[in-house]
């Protein structure tokens, strides 16, 4: 056990390293806070809600997560296979897991630390009224489990080819179908023309990020949302192990 | 170290690999010879353990690459084909990289990058990024990577691909040395390479194994092995040729050129013979015909020759 946990870390840093060494991180920490500032006070209108709470910047991070989430994970594997680093990586004695724990948790800190960085706005909202800083705080939870949700999907679809571009594409495509399936016009759509009845629509919607990260948001950490998140994880880093054992066998 | 049990793999309805068994002691260096697309780097591949054989049974030390692989593994370095390495790190990232995977830490992993550091001539690139390295550079980088946990068993594809002369033989020397101890496999293209490192070699075509053996036994099957070349001063050549023509172990005769009185006649042997017999029985010919010997000379064979007559590649040959 102890073994693999030093296996992992190796395998984390490296990627850590990765990120800093390139200008991906730079350009994701700025891109970052520059979209969720903007859609915090621009099209959130966080001033003239004239209420101390951050429901208008939470609200848009499963939309800023979809573009910048598989920017950053899409070279996971993508780029292993391209360089054929690959093969270096599964010929040394790890397992395939813990080279994409690794690689995972590696990057999911990395987009931890973005989120820390809007730290600011939690001051702002502190100074100019009383916030539940509660409820803030299960926000964050749930924004880290949206961008993890993300990241793992992407982890998957980067596994499946050597190009960067159509990982990007794919994982995007599977993000979006994740958001809209819970997303206000869609399921009015499900319900007022399709005559869905309210079982189908709920299960529908309870694949949805959007669902989820709800309950987040007013502030509640309900262990069904988490594991739903902590389901999507785990179930596309498996299919990551999955994929690349295909890869292998030829 | 490294036993090998009738390996296959196929892709889909192609066969890559074809039933191929051999054993690799320590210190000993097989070196894997075979045309394109023979299989070399498939088969190499699975004894890392990096693809799933599909049938066949691969042991390194005495553990099972499919069973124990995390056991087997540790006792292998690799050096890939093209000598792949992560290229944003810079050759000292890299290697403490690989050592940390390797389970070195603290001390240990100092002192073994310093090793392969050395070992490699590296010094110089050492806090470059690999991305600005020149191509010999990046292969060391991947080969001191392989030597980084003074593994027991070495396995390498093409290790002196790309390289300089200079850097070839320094390789080569590298391989030789390390050959005393560990269990080396090498595949190559370059035949010299073969006699230069290797004290055994295994020919592969189309996923067999054609030819197995060291590198004087594979010599001595090429067709020029055992011929020998007479030059005889003041006699003519039709009449040299023709005398030794007549020579029992004489298989075939052709006059290669008459200058200045002297005639240069080669023959080749009815059947390999390592001890000279040839030559001895036309040295005893020219004693009592009196001829004016100026040169004799058996030809070992050429493993070129050898490589060509028992692997069929897939390009034809232009006649």
């Amino acid at each position: 056990m102890n073994n693999s946990i030093g296996n992992i870390s190796a395998i984390a840093k490296r990627e850590l390293k990765g990120f800093f060494a390139s200008p991906v991180a730079y350009v994701f920490i700025v891109i970052f806070l520059l979209l969720s500032g903007f859609f915090t006070f621009m099209a959130g209108f966080f001033f003239e809600r004239g209420q101390a709470s951050l429901k208008p910047f939470f609200d848009w991070h499963p939309w800023i997560y979809l573009f910048l989430v598989p920017a950053v994970g899409m070279r996971l594997w993508s780029e292993e296979r391209r360089l054929g680093t690959m093969e270096l990586l599964l010929t040394m004695p790890i397992t395939t897991w813990q080279a994409i724990v690794g690689k995972f948790l590696a990057s999911w800190l990395f987009l931890g630390l973005a989120l820390f960085l809007t730290f600011p706005i939690i001051c702002t909202v502190n100074y100019l009224g009383t916030p539940d800083n509660g409820v803030i705080f299960c926000g964050y939870v749930g924004s880290l489990m949206v961008s993890g949700a993300y990241l793992a999907i992407t982890s998957m679809t980067s596994a499946m080819t050597r190009n960067q571009v159509i990982s990007f594409i794919i994982s995007v495509v599977i993000c979006l179908f994740l958001i809209l399936v819970g997303f206000p016009p869609v399921t009015n759509f499900l319900i007022n023309v399709l005559r869905a009845k309210s079982g189908v629509v709920e299960t529908i919607t309870s694949f949805s990020i959007i669902t989820h990260f709800d309950g987040f948001q007013k502030g509640i950490l309900d262990m069904r949302d988490i594991v739903f998140f902590l389901s999507v994880i785990v179930f596309s880093l498996f299919s990551t192990g999955v994929i690349i054992r295909s890869h292998r066998a030829g | 170290m490294i036993k090998v049990q009738n390996l296959r793999k196929t892709f889909g309805p192609k066969v890559a690999v074809n039933g191929i068994s051999f054993n690799v002691d320590k210190g000993e260096v097989l070196g894997f010879l075979g045309p394109n697309g023979a299989g070399k780097s498939t088969t190499m591949r699975m004894v890392t353990g990096f693809i799933p054989p599909t049938a066949g049974k691969i042991t390194v030390g005495s553990f099972d690459i499919i069973e124990k692989p995390l056991e087997a593994k540790r006792l292998i370095g690799y050096l890939p084909e093209n000598a792949p390495s992560y290229t944003d790190m810079t050759v000292h990232g890299f290697l403490s990289f690989c050592a940390e995977i390797r389970g070195l830490r603290g001390d240990a992993k100092k002192k073994a990058v310093s090793r392969a550091v050395e070992m490699c001539f590296l010094e110089n690139v050492l806090y470059q990024s690999v991305e600005t390295l020149s191509k010999g550079y990046r292969h060391r980088t991947c080969f001191a990577q392989s030597i980084i946990h003074d593994p027991e068993v070495l396995i390498l594809d093409e290790p002196t691909d790309g390289l300089d002369p200079n850097q070839k033989h320094e390789i080569r020397t590298l391989i030789k040395r390390m050959g005393e101890k560990k269990a080396i496999i090498f595949s190559t293209h370059i035949l010299e390479e073969v006699d230069a490192v290797c004290s055994r070699a295994i020919i592969i075509d189309r996923g067999q194994i054609v030819a197995n053996g060291t590198p004087e036994e594979l010599r001595s099957k090429s067709q020029s092995s055992g011929a020998v070349t007479v030059s005889v001063q003041g006699s003519s050549s039709t009449l040299v040729a023709q005398q030794v023509g007549q020579l029992s172990l004489a298989r075939k005769v052709s006059i290669v050129s008459e200058t200045n009185g002297r005639a240069v006649v080669r023959v080749t042997a009815s059947e390999p013979s390592p001890d000279h017999d040839l030559a001895r029985s036309i040295a005893d010919l020219a004693r009592k015909e009196g001829w004016k010997l100026e040169e004799l000379h058996t030809e070992e064979g050429r493993l070129d020759e050898v490589f060509r007559s028992i692997t069929r590649s897939d390009v034809k040959e232009v006649k």
